[in-house]
């Protein structure tokens, strides 16, 4: 199991709000955990993978995760269970939309 | 030299005398089992073309064992021909040294097999085929001298029933029986009062009843439990992007998870379009059970098959208005014609690869596995003798076209549909197709591509749609390709900016350009979320086989 530690430039800052985990979590591929707190204009992403070398590939799909997003100010947290980066660029993108809608 | 001098009758005397050799083993046309592999060695001589039966449903499984078991002393160089090289067997006969050279389509699970035994010398492959280019020469240059077919039934007669799975077996029978060639078929049974026949006895010389019913495959079967959020985000982009922006009504659908989700999304995502009646009305299909939900949702007004798929026969004859069904009301499939069906009478064909390359060109053969091609390219290919006009073949060919002007025509519309990466991570998308290499092991001058580039209207990933005919030349086509390689080698490579510029045009559009929510892409939006609920859909009629019961 690798740890891979990322903090990606957001588009911008995720709206405040109480701490709270939104994801979809057991989802059997890949799981996405997200609560606020930390810098404004950064999201911080703790990614936990079976697969090694992948390190570049994890780069570019959350680099490009912070360029779609607000998602300033969030930590993340993702256990993926051998995910594809299309999966977890789509879980990524469910649980944000999650955040988001449920901040209305 | 006159004509009186000349034999003209070679072949017929050939025949007759082959015949005659296995008098003392027939009874009529019916030979004992027990008997099959000496019958073979009577009538068989070294260094003919054998056509041995089998595709990716129904194998002439039996035969494939008594000819495996001829003596190679007597037997030896035959050069067969076979849609698909699926069974031990029909490696065994090279290792044997009973045949040394093939032509064929596809060979699937015996794909590495074959590899290997290129590399150790032992066959000769002459040329992968498409299904019906393979039928085609069994009419020109490669006749069967022998045919070893299977049939579900014989009568006393001699006639066959080949029932809901009659697939390869006319083209190979008329083949054979028109050109002083023997047909020899295996049958699951004797029955008097066939259901209907399939192959009159006329054209049949020997019928053996093989101890065991011949191996169908359920190919066709996918569970809808097994489909990822993935493939129903692409099948909603193709349901939205492509089957609603050109109408398409007549197409056909290649194998898998992607396509069945697309089959399973048109009740419920495409009904909520608007869309019923608008598209997917006319299929050239084998009768996929994830297709059970949309013919019940009425979508579906008919389906013709390259073959049967088992645990379907009862819906099939409970729905004859859809399926083609004899006065028996089991279904008639036909792979020749239903090939030609789906390269001429189609608007569409959509399916999946292993590799597609930066000009679209798509592979199944990667390295150290001869795949063969199947029936992919006669339905992925422009049919460049159609003449016929529908909206959906105007509209690509404008596309095509874009203000160009040259004559007008049409175009088939022929969609790759892939994940970025497939499973162990290893991308869909390469600079260099394996096929290059396979071409030098084999010998072939030309890679052995299933899909050209050419012929390649849409790439479809988790990452959107490419349309490459709104690509004005190979580097604006090489640059959408890019543009939906998602994290792959590939897809870092691309430029930035012409990607963006490509999708401002609509060469590239993203889920969300289609007003497709990620979020919406949920497994719950599929028709049937089971082996189970499709059972459900057909009213209890569709009897999956027992390894897709987990109930």
């Amino acid at each position: 199991m690798e740890r891979l530690q990322y903090e990606v430039e957001a588009r911008g800052a995720a709206t405040a709000r109480k701490p709270v985990l939104v994801g979809v979590t057991a989802s059997g591929n890949c799981e996405v955990l997200v609560e606020a707190g930390g810098a404004p204009e950064r999201c911080a992403i703790d990614v936990h993978t079976a697969a090694q070398g992948f390190g570049p590939i994890w780069q570019a799909v959350l680099r490009d995760f912070g360029e779609r997003h607000a998602a300033g100010g969030l930590k993340i947290e993702i256990h993926d269970v051998g995910a594809t980066p299309a999966v977890v660029s789509l879980r990524l993108d469910q649980a944000l939309e999650a955040w988001e809608d449920d901040d209305a | 030299m006159s004509n009186k001098d000349t034999n003209w009758r070679r072949g017929v005397a050939s025949k007759a005398a082959r015949v005659a050799r296995t008098a003392d083993l027939a009874d009529g046309r019916r030979v004992a089992a027990e008997h099959a592999t000496a019958l073979l060695e009577r009538v068989i001589e070294a260094g003919d073309r054998v056509c041995l039966e089998g595709n990716n449903q129904k194998q002439a499984d039996f035969l494939a064992r008594a000819l495996a078991a001829v003596d190679p002393a007597v037997i030896h160089d035959l050069h067969m021909l076979q849609s698909v090289v699926a069974l031990p067997e029909h490696t065994a006969l090279f290792d044997k040294g009973i045949a040394r050279e093939i032509d064929f389509s596809f060979s699937g699970p015996q794909g590495t097999r074959l590899a290997s035994l290129v590399e150790a010398g032992k066959i000769r492959i002459n040329a992968i085929h498409t299904y019906l280019e393979l039928f085609g020469r069994y009419f020109v240059d490669l006749t069967p001298n022998v045919a070893l077919i299977a049939a579900e039934a014989a009568d006393a007669a001699g006639n066959l029933y080949t029932g809901p799975n009659t697939e390869d077996t006319p083209a190979i029978v008329e083949a054979t029986a028109f050109k002083n060639g023997i047909v020899i078929a295996q049958v699951n049974e004797l029955r008097e009062g066939l259901p209907r026949v399939d192959i009159p006895a006329d054209w049949v010389d020997f019928v053996i009843v093989a101890p065991k019913p011949n191996y169908i495959e359920p190919l066709f079967t996918r569970d809808p439990a097994q489909i990822s959020e993935i493939q129903v985000l692409m099948a909603m982009m193709v349901i939205k992007g492509i089957y609603a922006e050109y109408g398409v009504k007549r197409l056909n659908h290649g194998i898998g998870f992607d396509t069945a989700a697309i089959e399973l999304l048109l009740p419920t995502y495409g009904e909520s379009l608007g869309l019923k009646g608008k598209i997917c009305t006319h299929w050239a299909l084998n009768p996929h059970p994830a297709l059970i939900p949309a013919i019940e949702a009425g979508f579906v007004e008919s389906v013709h098959s390259f073959g049967s798929e088992l645990g379907m026969e009862a819906y099939i004859a409970a729905r004859p208005d859809v399926f083609f069904t004899g006065r028996d009301g089991a279904m008639r499939s036909n792979r020749a014609f239903c090939q030609a069906a789906g390269h001429y009478a189609c608007d569409l064909f959509i399916g999946s690869t292993l590799q597609i390359d930066l000009q679209g060109n798509s592979s199944t053969a990667t390295k150290g596995r001869i795949a063969g091609f199947g029936g992919a390219p006669n339905m992925g290919a422009d049919a460049r003798g159609r003449r016929h006009e529908s909206a959906a073949w105007v509209k690509a060919g404008e596309e095509a076209r874009q203000g160009r002007d040259v004559m007008p025509r049409g175009r088939k519309l022929v969609v790759q549909m892939v994940e970025t990466f497939r499973e162990h991570m290893a991308p869909a998308f390469v600079e260099r197709l394996d096929a290059w290499d396979l071409a030098e092991t084999m010998g072939l001058a030309n890679p052995p591509v299933m899909i050209f580039g050419d012929d390649v209207t849409h790439v479809v990933t988790e990452e959107g749609i490419a349309n490459l005919l709104l690509c004005r030349d190979l580097d604006e086509r090489e640059q959408a390709i890019r543009g939906v390689a998602g994290y792959t080698a590939v897809g870092l490579g691309r430029d930035r900016k012409k990607v963006d510029e490509l999708r401002a045009r609509g060469v590239i559009r993203r889920a969300e350009d289609l007003g497709i929510a990620h979020r919406d892409a949920r497994c719950d939006l599929l028709a049937a979320r089971s082996v189970k609920d499709l059972v459900r859909a057909s009213g209890g009629l569709y009897n999956p086989p027992s390894r897709f019961r987990n109930w």
